[in-house]
């Protein structure tokens, strides 16, 4: 219950290294070393002091459900990738990442469900597009 | 209670459009019918207006709006603004012409909104896929209904908010709608009824939502000077203030709104409190931002909306709150930027002017509120406090 490919975003350089790295299998934030913030969605200056010495870090890609939501219509969403299941994820490095949950029961996500990054392939090789799925707690 | 804030401004005319579905006149035709009519109530001319704003719309009345509809109207204006902020502009409005005629840059300030959101619902691009935030947002469907959705959820786990308790909303909304002979919906619902509508996003239900409609309103605001040479009754604006949240780096907080730093600013430049207030308008895209609203404003604490609400608490004449006495968005009207409706109804109110059954007995102070933009990601919050001038 994936749709792929999925549309690709407008990638600029302001985005591009965050959108090849989900390519390669990773998700990157973007950290200000003067503020000791790490924060998403990414941009090139801070959002706390508006420095432009921020650098790019790999995230964990763990995190728990913050708030979620199965929804049966979206607009020019592929009836067959629905219900959609739009989320808040918590990520372990803070910042609450708008997202989307797959390969999971709707019903049974709850706020709190541990998750995990994956990646979902776009009609451009190196653009992917981070998601989330439900994992084991330990 | 007596004192008012700084220099002085007043809403002299109202209208809203009586129609819901207008496929067969233009956006731009919409703006001028309900300027003749807000100019009417207020007993002034066109050629009285020194000042037009409109939110413009997503430009459908055409590029530079203001610019459009002054030429549109014939207007020979010495301020204009066209903020947009989504459903919020129009209560923003209410405080930008305020201020505009307290520094005498105009006397008569013209309000106008029109939209088609019912006629042209397949062509309203709700995501510009080249603005940069949305490239994080629109790839996910992250569209309006699931984002009021994801507060609904987080204020009902951190809460215990219940989806009778959001119910009850569109229960008091309907009971006005009942009333009100232009509202798209006017049969009254109950809890039952609204919580065994179809689940939409969940947890909110078809009935948790607002209606989509085409439609119109204006207001005039004017000084001092010209609210002493009309008939009209005036309402005196008593306070505004506005306020955003936003992502905030990935700090959101989604059982917030931007109303619990609007509402009080606004409050305390009326120089009134939650008390003297009688009657509110609250922007209702959906019950949920409703209730988040009412516990920002302080008119309970926070949390606890969800038993506020229970009980008739909003249903007019004698509820404690009565709120969205036309019917609000929810069963009445939401013409595009919505905010438009809440003002005017709020003026009906101070006048003596809702409808029979819904009238507040001695209104002398009112709120109205809007919220403009998603409460999942970014939002803005804008509160008026308007007073009768005898009060």
């Amino acid at each position: 219950m994936s749709w792929e490919p999925r549309p690709v975003p407008s990638v600029t350089p302001e985005t591009a290294p965050y959108w090849e790295a989900a390519a390669d299998g990773t998700l990157l934030l973007r950290r200000c070393p003067d503020c000791e913030l790490t924060f998403y969605y990414p941009r090139a200056r801070c959002p706390d002091c508006l420095g432009d010495d921020v650098e790019w870090v790999e995230a964990d890609g763990t995190g728990t459900v913050y708030a979620h939501t199965s929804t049966e219509t979206v607009a020019a969403w592929p009836e067959e990738d629905l219900p959609l299941v739009l989320a808040y994820v918590e990520l372990t490095e803070g910042p609450r990442m708008l997202t989307a949950l797959q390969g999971c029961d709707p019903d049974a996500i709850e706020i709190g469900t541990s998750v995990a990054v994956t990646f979902v392939p776009t009609a451009t090789d190196d653009v992917s597009i981070p998601v989330f799925e439900p994992i084991d707690d330990d | 209670m007596s004192t008012s804030s700084d220099a002085t401004a007043y809403i002299a005319g109202v209208f809203e459009h009586p129609t819901r579905e207008a496929p067969e006149t233009s956006i731009a035709q919409l703006h001028a019918e309900v300027a003749a009519g807000a100019l009417e109530d207020a007993g002034l001319a066109a050629a009285d207006v020194d000042g037009y704003l409109t939110a413009g719309e997503n430009y459908q009345v055409g590029r530079y709006p203001p610019l459009a509809m002054a030429d549109y109207l014939g207007l020979d204006v010495s301020y204009f603004d066209s903020t947009d902020d989504g459903g919020s502009a129009y209560v923003n409005h209410v405080g930008e012409a305020a201020s505009a005629i307290a520094d005498g840059k105009c006397d008569v300030a013209l309000v106008t909104l029109a939209g088609r959101m019912r006629t042209d619902e397949r062509a309203h691009p709700e995501h510009d896929e080249t603005i940069m935030q949305e490239n994080f947002e629109s790839i996910y469907g992250a569209e309006t209904l699931p984002q009021y959705a994801l507060a609904a959820r987080r204020h009902m786990h951190e809460y215990g908010t219940t989806s009778e308790q959001l119910a009850e909303i569109r229960v008091a909304a309907s009971q006005h709608a009942q009333h009100n002979e232009h509202a798209l919906y006017q049969d009254p619902v109950t809890v039952e009824e609204v919580v065994d509508s179809r689940v939409v996003s969940d947890p909110l239900h078809l009935l948790d939502c607002c209606v989509i409609s085409d439609g119109a309103g204006a207001f005039v605001v004017v000084s001092e000077d010209v609210r002493q040479q009309i008939d009209r009754e005036c309402v005196e604006i008593l306070g505004h203030a506005a306020a955003v949240d936003h992502h905030d780096a990935g700090r959101i907080d989604l059982t917030e709104t931007a109303a619990r730093k609007s509402g009080p600013r606004a409050l305390s430049r009326a120089g009134v409190d939650h008390d003297d207030v009688d009657y509110v308008s609250i922007y209702d895209s959906f019950t949920i931002t409703v209730l988040q609203t009412l516990e920002d404003l302080g008119f309970c604490e926070k949390g606890r909306g969800g038993e506020f609400v229970e009980g008739g608490t909003l249903q007019a004449p004698d509820g404690d709150l009565p709120f969205n006495t036309d019917g609000g968005g929810l069963c009445s009207n939401h013409p595009d930027r919505g905010g438009m409706t809440k003002v005017i109804e709020a003026v009906r109110q101070l006048r003596g002017e809702a409808n029979d059954p819904v009238q507040v007995p001695e209104a002398t102070v009112a709120l109205a509120h809007g919220t403009g933009g998603y409460l999942g990601t970014r939002h803005a919050g804008s509160t008026a406090v308007l007073g009768r001038v005898d009060r």
